[in-house]
């Protein structure tokens, strides 16, 4: 109940800044809610799951072309571009975890890493449909859904709280249900799992898979959001990234992504308008929240304050 | 209940156990005794399904089980206790009580049944597994394997490194679970513990079945049980 609460507090908190917010920070946050979004799917997999991917970008760029690709050369309209996106995703995560699964531990990042790397090479050899490194922009009236401009800044922050908020209460709703203790059973020990009676591998699938499609709804609403499609989110970084905003936010606590998205976010921002070396900055701060909060945010709240934040 | 037939098995190309065969009985104590190394853990382990038999057959109530796959084998109502407990440590008692009962979807009443036998753990449903004590870990790691509710339980020294009280209760419920009829094979190192428990006892030997004796047997020769455990 608490953790319900808390949940739709902070669900009710977004929708409220989006009536105080100055324009710049209203315009961040809206980017940031995506960008959780994408996080709480990858937390389903490494912080309930305990699946250490490192190419996760696959998923966020296979939601982001599948919706980009659909509006450009099949003229869909972007409910349904968002629907394909989320089906490529999900596609792309059944048949990656089919043959990541067969390997595990550092040989399962090393697999999503690959397979991230094919991805964001077939982007770039693709370039007459993706238009390679440069990648391609969503114009305005590709972006127009039953009468509603994306572009336009409110209607942009509140599909995005829209989206983040669907994603955060569908992964509470999920870890509080029996499905989501086996994850962390396997997590913290596959074999007992398996041992009383748990096909761990089909578990396994089953987070992949929606983890991918969570990541590629991200994907898509980014692109259908904000206008632009870029091989750049295929890359390596983006695969990197969610792993440390989950890691700063807590891995394994629902509201973590989030905390870590927002502070990532904010502590770039700032430090780029102090120094050109700001990400030495964002690095010396996370190295001192490694030290101190190695749970991360979420996590160190949980083990100190609320034992029953899921 | 539980049958092997010349059962080969190790790990990779190591070959640990040699042509072993025996039988547990429903409601019986069967013990399986031998020094370190002698193969017990990966008897239980090959019954369980996870090692790869090179030969033989393993057969519960008439099915042959050897080739299954690990996660099919709890379902047919064998449990198993490892060595170490191995519990959810990051779930809490009741959750990690609530896993074990779903794997088979056992009835709510599994979960009542356990607690039953360990009341200790009705105290503790909203504690972290982690957190509890080594005895108490050894009881929910035993409790959470019988709501699956098994005809047979695979124990691996449950008693080891507890203290006595511990290690009463786990002997009570031990005996309680043959009342009910559920069959145990127990991997155990106590002597007394055997004497106490055991319907019938196998030992091995590098691997190999030297043989089975029956309770008044055991109870006969104290002293061959000492030089077979080797204490």
């Amino acid at each position: 109940m608490r953790a319900a609460g808390l949940h739709l507090g902070l669900v009710g908190l977004l929708l409220a800044a989006h009536f105080v917010l100055p324009a710049y920070h209203h315009g961040v946050l809206a980017r940031v809610m995506v960008l959780a979004a994408y996080a709480t799917g990858y937390n389903l997999l490494f912080g309930y799951t305990g699946l250490l991917s490192l190419g996760h970008a696959m998923f966020f760029a296979a939601g982001m072309y599948g919706a980009g690709l659909g509006v450009r050369f099949l003229a869909l309209d972007p409910g349904l571009a968002l629907l394909a996106g989320v089906a490529a995703g999900a596609l792309l995560g059944l048949a990656v975890g089919l043959l990541a699964l067969r390997t595990a531990g550092v040989a399962f990042m090393i697999v999503t890493l690959m397979f991230a790397q094919a991805t964001h090479l077939g982007i770039l050899l693709a370039g007459r449909w993706t238009r390679g490194d440069e990648g391609f922009v969503l114009q305005g009236p590709e972006r127009v859904v039953l009468g509603l401009d994306l572009g336009d800044a409110a209607i942009r922050y509140l599909a995005a709280w829209a989206l983040f908020s669907a994603v955060l209460l569908l992964v509470l709703r999920l870890v509080s249900l029996p499905a989501g203790r086996v994850l962390v059973a396997i997590r913290e020990n596959e074999e007992r799992a398996r041992l009383l009676g748990y096909d761990t591998r089909a578990h396994k699938l089953r987070a992949v898979v929606l983890s991918a499609a969570i990541a590629a709804a991200a994907g898509a609403a980014y692109a259908l959001l904000f206008g632009y499609v870029g091989a750049t989110f295929a890359s390596v970084q983006y695969s990197i990234l969610p792993l440390l905003w989950v890691l700063l936010g807590g891995a394994g606590t629902v509201i973590g992504p989030f905390l870590g998205t927002l502070l990532m976010f904010y502590l770039i921002d700032t430090a780029s308008g102090l120094t050109p070396a700001y990400m030495l900055v964002a690095g010396l701060a996370l190295v001192l929240l490694t030290l101190f909060a190695p749970q991360g945010l979420a996590g160190e709240v949980r083990r100190r304050l609320a034992p029953w934040l899921p | 209940m539980l049958r092997l037939e010349a059962v080969d098995a190790g790990y990779g190309p190591v070959r640990v156990l040699r042509s072993v065969s025996f039988d547990v009985a429903a409601g019986e104590v069967h013990c399986l005794l031998g020094r370190n190394g002698a193969g017990k853990t990966t008897a239980l382990r090959a019954i369980m399904g996870l090692l790869p038999l090179a030969s033989g057959r393993i057969r519960f109530g008439g099915a042959e089980i050897g080739r299954l796959p690990p996660h099919r084998v709890p379902r047919l109502g064998i449990g198993y206790v490892p060595q170490g407990r191995r519990l959810f440590a990051e779930l809490t008692v009741a959750q990690n009580l609530e896993i074990g009962r779903m794997a088979r979807g056992a009835p709510a009443r599994a979960v009542a049944a356990a607690l039953d036998l360990f009341p200790r753990l009705a105290d503790r449903l909203g504690q972290r597994a982690g957190t509890l004590s080594g005895g108490e870990q050894q009881m929910l790691a035993m409790a959470r394997a019988l709501c699956l509710e098994p005809r047979l339980l695979l124990l691996d020294e449950p008693t080891e490194g507890l203290q006595p009280s511990m290690i009463r209760a786990i002997r009570d419920a031990v005996a309680e679970l043959k009342a009910r009829g559920v069959g145990v094979l127990l991997v155990e190192q106590r002597i007394d513990a055997v004497l106490a428990l055991a319907d019938r006892a196998t030992f091995l030997e590098n691997g190999r079945c030297l043989g089975t004796l029956t309770a008044a047997e055991l109870q006969a020769a104290p002293d061959l049980l000492r030089q077979r455990l080797g204490v």
